[in-house]
């Protein structure tokens, strides 16, 4: 099969897999035990008239695959519903907030892949057990705590947003970084070449990297998963206006057509995230 | 390896211990309310002093640890249960089944569950009791986080479907339904009891995050992730108590960790 072929197949697959996401999401919304109960039913300021509106307006959403079909009808054309916390279009929240959260994300996956990098190349380099131990050490206590505790103690201690999303991602990365380079360091060829006097960082460069390239990239794909996840608590505790916050918001406002829109884009982000890494590490003959 | 091992499993089952026999005693009610010691520090008559509303805090944090000490392994329980159906079983029948299987868990594993978990969590009546919040919080865990240890599971009993031992039980005319229930599945439960310590951990953290957004076990009943909530407010002014509640999250996550990475190593 060509790559061009491979590449339309993929991005079908990330156009059914995002569609399919949103169907869950709106799936799970629908079932939920408290679908169709709207606090402003029993707002006392409303006459009959109005919550009797309110009923049936929930009781026209009861049928998930119309409602999902419609919504889905909507959102191509542009029309990502109304917040009704907010009250503003859904479509100029995401456009807002959304710029907000791609600068936190981008700049905690940088310095957390930054710093992961440079871990493993130190610790090759030095070919000291100390220095694993101590990474190991430190990566495996920060795993133990929660994306929303990191966000917290840097709240308290007056630090970036980015550095608690990079202090989520990191972790992962290193451990598995360092455990794709410690595999790959016992492959024969490797220990022919340092045993034929090839320095460390040549080996690095030359050997090692490109065998485990595939994998980096399909890591770089999860991570954006990753990173956007650990965006809610993050953007919540440290009252960073991006979507993860917007999320929260929302939940806490029971604002459903927000909550459909902004999974079906954290999916899409996921989706394409992994769609790309997956694409890169697949290029076609002669690119590389 | 195996005195890493040994620790960890200690430090889960001391804090096993503790948590279940400390909450059942009768100084440690979590509702309990002492209005004449709000906010108090570490006394005789409460070890690490009282919450904003005078709870003490030990019997709080002791309930709360038994509280995801309870319900995470059920959680963990369903979410291999999942994974076995939707991994391990098309795994092995291989065909159409595993193709569909796979694109399911590779749906699975493409949603940020943590929205879903939003979702549902947003629309829970408004009169649900705590308990009950508790507990759809952690089913809606294991029901979102099959996803990895299916795939693991999927790979697993491919591999186990192809091996000598099944090919000649086969050849001798065993069922299908018996390959998988007497000799499949006796070898996946090395890679199952990884899976749910590694899926222990994971729980207990989604936990205390969405506690920590307010979004998890509903109050009075503490957790672990409520319990760190507070500390956005008096961190900065007596970190040392409200630190045990960060301090058995981690404990409960090495602990798991360890076993898992034990139980990894031998498969």
């Amino acid at each position: 099969m060509s790559w061009w072929n491979k590449l339309a197949i993929r991005i079908l697959l990330a156009a059914l897999t995002i569609a399919a996401g949103g169907f869950l999401s709106t799936t799970l919304a629908r079932y939920a035990p408290g679908f169709g109960s709207d606090e402003r039913q029993l707002d006392s300021r409303f006459n009959q008239e109005s919550r009797e509106a309110f009923r049936l307006e929930s009781v026209a959403e009861r049928d998930v695959t119309t409602y999902y079909v419609k919504a889905l009808r909507r959102m191509v054309h542009g029309d990502f519903g109304w917040s009704r916390t907010l009250r503003r279009p859904v479509r100029e929240l995401l456009a807002e907030r959304g710029a907000v959260t791609l600068h936190l994300v981008s700049a905690g996956l940088i310095l957390a892949w930054t710093a992961a990098i440079l871990l493993v190349v130190a610790t090759w380099l030095a070919g000291s057990g100390v220095i694993d131990i101590v990474c190991a050490t430190g990566s495996g206590l920060l795993l133990c705590l929660p994306a929303g505790g990191l966000a917290l103690l840097l709240v308290v201690l007056d630090g970036p947003a980015y550095l608690a999303l990079a202090l989520v991602v990191l972790p992962k990365t290193y451990q598995y970084l360092s455990g794709l380079v410690q595999s790959t360091a016992q492959m024969p060829h490797i220990t022919t070449a340092r045993s034929k006097g090839a320095s460390a960082s040549r080996t690095l460069a030359w050997h090692v990297v490109p065998l485990i390239r595939r994998e980096i990239l399909a890591l770089a794909g999860a991570t954006v998963g990753m990173a956007v996840g650990a965006a809610i608590p993050v953007e919540a505790l440290s009252g960073t206006p991006g979507i993860g916050q917007l999320a929260w918001q929302s939940t806490l406002g029971r604002d459903v057509p927000v909550l459909t829109s902004v999974s079906m884009l954290v999916i899409a982000c996921t989706v394409l995230g992994n769609t790309g890494a997956d694409l890169l590490a697949d290029e076609p003959r002669g690119t590389s | 390896m195996k005195t890493l091992r040994r620790i960890a499993l200690a430090v889960v089952s001391t804090i096993a211990i503790l948590s279940i026999v400390g909450s059942a005693l009768p100084g440690f009610d979590y509702t309990q309310q002492d209005r004449l010691h709000i906010s108090a520090g570490p006394s005789t008559d409460h070890w690490l002093g009282t919450d904003a509303v005078g709870r003490d805090r030990l019997g709080r944090i002791l309930h709360g640890t038994r509280l995801s000490l309870t319900l995470a392994p059920a959680a963990a329980g369903l979410s291999l249960l999942l994974a076995f159906l939707f991994g391990a079983a098309p795994g092995f029948v291989g065909g159409y089944s595993e193709r569909a299987a796979k694109t399911v868990i590779d749906l699975m594993l493409s949603i940020p569950w943590l929205f879903l978990l939003l979702m549902v969590r947003c629309l829970l009546p408004l009169n649900t009791s705590p308990i009950v919040s508790a507990m759809i919080t952690f089913l809606m865990l294991g029901l979102l986080g099959w996803g990895v240890p299916a795939r693991i599971l999927m790979a697993r009993s491919r591999a186990l479907r192809e091996s000598e031992f099944v090919l000649q039980a086969r050849a001798m005319g065993v069922s299908r339904r018996r390959l998988l229930s007497v000799h499949v599945a006796p070898n996946l439960c090395p890679v199952l009891m990884a899976q749910f310590w590694i899926a222990l951990p994971v729980f207990i953290l989604a936990e205390a995050n969405l506690s920590l957004l307010g979004l998890g076990v509903a109050e009075p009943l503490p957790s672990l992730g409520s319990l760190l909530r507070e500390m956005e407010g008096v961190l900065s002014i007596r970190g040392d108590l409200c630190c045990f509640a960060a301090l058995a999250v981690s404990l409960l996550v090495v602990g798991s960790l360890q076993v898992a990475f034990h139980h990894n190593e031998v498969n």
